[in-house]
């Protein structure tokens, strides 16, 4: 065990100001945007490989999860009747503005893409829309990694190199989760697959992520969004790990597939918890921005020397 | 000048004119902002009270907080100056600061027992404490997290270069409370939309001083242009440093540092997490490149993914 570092704060009282995005809202955001850019990409797929049971259920995640997605994101603003002002200007610095110009018309696309599967009208426009829609999936499954490290969080700012690949791998199992339990088992394959993979992106980018952040990545060991993440992981593995046996049996794919998506859900807590946890402890700010100054005052006195 | 130097100066490297930078024409006015010197701040509050009254800020009700004479504890979306008291055990030996004393000038009344001409690290009466006041406020940073991060383009740069929400745009999605290093910023819970200081931006276009600094009684809080606020800071360390205040030292006024230096900056006499301020702050966007780059390669992955699932199945 790591003895507690020493620093010194005012009055222990936090540095940064804890986020004031809402719990469910936005870890509810972070899946439903998982799952519905994944299932877009599901959905083509399935429609270029003539799988018709699988391409509906994937649609229609795509769909409703963008609806889902759009509603919490609104009613997490503070004034909800604004939410248009989000459209006004266009800045790449600001990845809620670069998700918002991605998340609109991967709505409008996977609704009209949706529709027109199930009523089975203008086919060709259904198809572009889908298409369009699955162009915009990957990075709507993505950006979200950035929308919370593009902030002064301890936790999510130092983890945002892996935390894309993360997310990446979270969607892709969350839609497969969703292909697994509610399209024919004949045609939920690659949702498995999908799913499977998925998982061991997200595995492998979480412990990396863990591994390297050090102090900053304690809030994702311990407490609350510790208990998450252990339970998010403990999920997935059993989801990866009942895969292949459903590959004959429907049951026990459909339960994979639950495992897979909640998993997600949770992981998204995890994450979301964990950078609220950061932001409330001083020691999280104050201690890495000591070592950080620390550091370069010692390689300024190595210089000096050296001359 | 290439892409990338183009992005660094906009997102984190040095910056001399912020104001043209955000598109302002040449002719803007020059880049305002304060310094906060807490070596002569008496803790009297005046300018958190003259900040509500001009700006019209809700109050925040009445609570003793236990954390010595601070009763008001953080800025925040209705304290946008905020005076920090701190209590330590006197460790310092008493220097005189040119503070007015007790007394007609030229006296030294030591003998008396009479605090007089001394700076706040002087130990007071017989507990042998020291005190440190100062008043915080938004540092109208060179390059403002919450600025960048803002979706709605509520928050601009002004033509006096600081950083101001405009009310009647923000729509409270609250990025810019946890993109700030120094937890500045905040949303109203009642109101929904974000507040800071906006340096009195109403006072600066009639060519007023800011309310705080001019109700500040001892010249702690001083106003002015960036660039000459600067020198007088770095004239005033060397002061305090010659009269053997070691500790003095500058907060924010470096143009290097993680923000591209502060447009309201600090002279402090203990480092500045003792104060509640962030030793080392960076702006988060610094890493805006990094970001999206992992988040293309990410959004790649999982395309690859998806094909990879469907290859070698058929139809």
């Amino acid at each position: 065990m790591v003895p507690e570092p020493e620093f010194e704060s005012y009055y222990g009282r936090q540095i940064i100001k804890t986020p004031t995005w809402k719990t469910p809202d936005v870890p509810v955001y972070l899946f439903v945007g998982g799952m519905a850019g994944g299932s877009a990409l599901l959905a083509e797929g399935a429609a270029l490989t003539g799988r018709p049971g699988l391409e509906c259920v994937a649609r229609a995640a795509a769909a409703g999860g963008a609806v889902v997605g759009t509603v919490a994101l609104v009613h997490d603003l503070g004034r909800p009747s604004r939410f248009l002002n989000m459209l006004r200007v266009f800045k790449p610095t600001s990845p809620l503005s670069v998700g918002t110009f991605i998340l609109a018309p991967f709505g409008g696309l996977s609704a009209v893409a949706f529709a027109s599967h199930l009523t089975g009208r203008v086919p060709r426009i259904g198809r572009l829309a889908g298409a369009g829609a699955a162009l915009l999936g990957a990075p709507l499954v993505t950006y979200t990694a950035a929308l919370v490290a593009n902030t002064a969080v301890p936790a999510w700012h130092e983890a945002h190199r892996e935390l894309p690949f993360a997310f990446a791998g979270s969607g892709a199992s969350a839609a497969g989760g969703v292909a697994m339990v509610f399209a024919p088992h004949a045609e939920s394959g690659p949702g498995a697959t999908l799913a499977m993979s998925g998982a061991a992106v997200e595995l492998v980018a979480t412990a990396t992520m863990e591994r390297r952040m050090g102090l900053v990545g304690e809030p994702y060991r311990i407490g609350r969004p510790g208990l998450l993440m252990k339970v998010a992981r403990g999920l997935t593995v059993g989801g990866a790990v009942l895969t292949p046996f459903g590959a004959r049996r429907p049951a026990l794919r459909r339960l994979a597939g639950a495992a897979y998506v909640a998993g997600s859900v949770v992981f998204r807590f995890g994450v979301f918890e964990a950078g609220i946890a950061s932001a409330k402890d001083p020691k999280y700010v104050v201690i890495p921005q000591r070592e950080r100054l620390q550091a370069r005052r010692e390689e300024q006195a190595r210089t000096t020397e050296a001359h | 000048m290439s892409l990338r130097d183009s992005l660094a100066r906009s997102l984190h490297a040095p910056l001399d004119d912020v104001s043209a930078e955000a598109g302002f024409a040449e002719d803007h006015p020059p880049r305002m902002g304060f310094f906060t010197d807490t070596s002569v701040c008496i803790g009297c509050k005046a300018c958190e009270v003259a900040c509500k009254q001009w700006n019209d800020v809700p109050d925040d009700g009445y609570a003793l907080t236990g954390m010595s004479y601070d009763n008001t504890e953080a800025l925040g979306s209705t304290t946008w100056r905020h005076v920090a008291f701190i209590e330590k055990p006197a460790t310092v030996t008493s220097t005189d600061l040119g503070l007015p004393g007790m007394g007609p000038p030229g006296f030294e009344g030591y003998e008396s027992g009479v605090p007089h001409g001394e700076d706040q690290s002087t130990a007071s009466g017989e507990g042998g404490l020291t005190w440190l006041m100062s008043s915080d406020v938004c540092k109208h940073c060179t390059h403002a997290a919450c600025l960048d991060v803002c979706p709605t383009g509520s928050l601009f740069r002004t033509e006096f270069g600081t950083v101001v929400v405009q009310p009647d745009i923000c729509n409270g999605c609250g990025y810019c409370v946890p993109a700030c290093p120094y937890g500045v910023i905040d949303l109203d819970k009642e109101d929904g939309r974000a507040f800071k200081c906006t340096l009195c931006y109403d006072r600066l276009k009639d060519n007023q001083t800011p309310a705080c600094a001019q109700a500040c009684p001892t010249e702690s809080i001083q106003f002015g242009e960036v660039s000459e606020l600067r020198e007088r800071a770095a004239g005033r360390v060397a002061e305090l440093h010659e009269k053997g205040v070691d500790v003095a030292r500058l907060y924010g006024a470096d143009p290097e540092d993680g923000v591209g230096g502060d447009g309201a900056f600090f002279l402090l006499l203990d480092e500045p997490e003792v104060y509640g301020l962030p030793p080392d702050p960076v702006v988060t966007t610094r890493d805006l490149g990094a970001m999206w780059r992992h988040v293309g390669a990410a959004a790649g992955l999982l395309g690859a993914l998806a094909a990879a699932a469907f290859a070698g199945r058929g139809r």
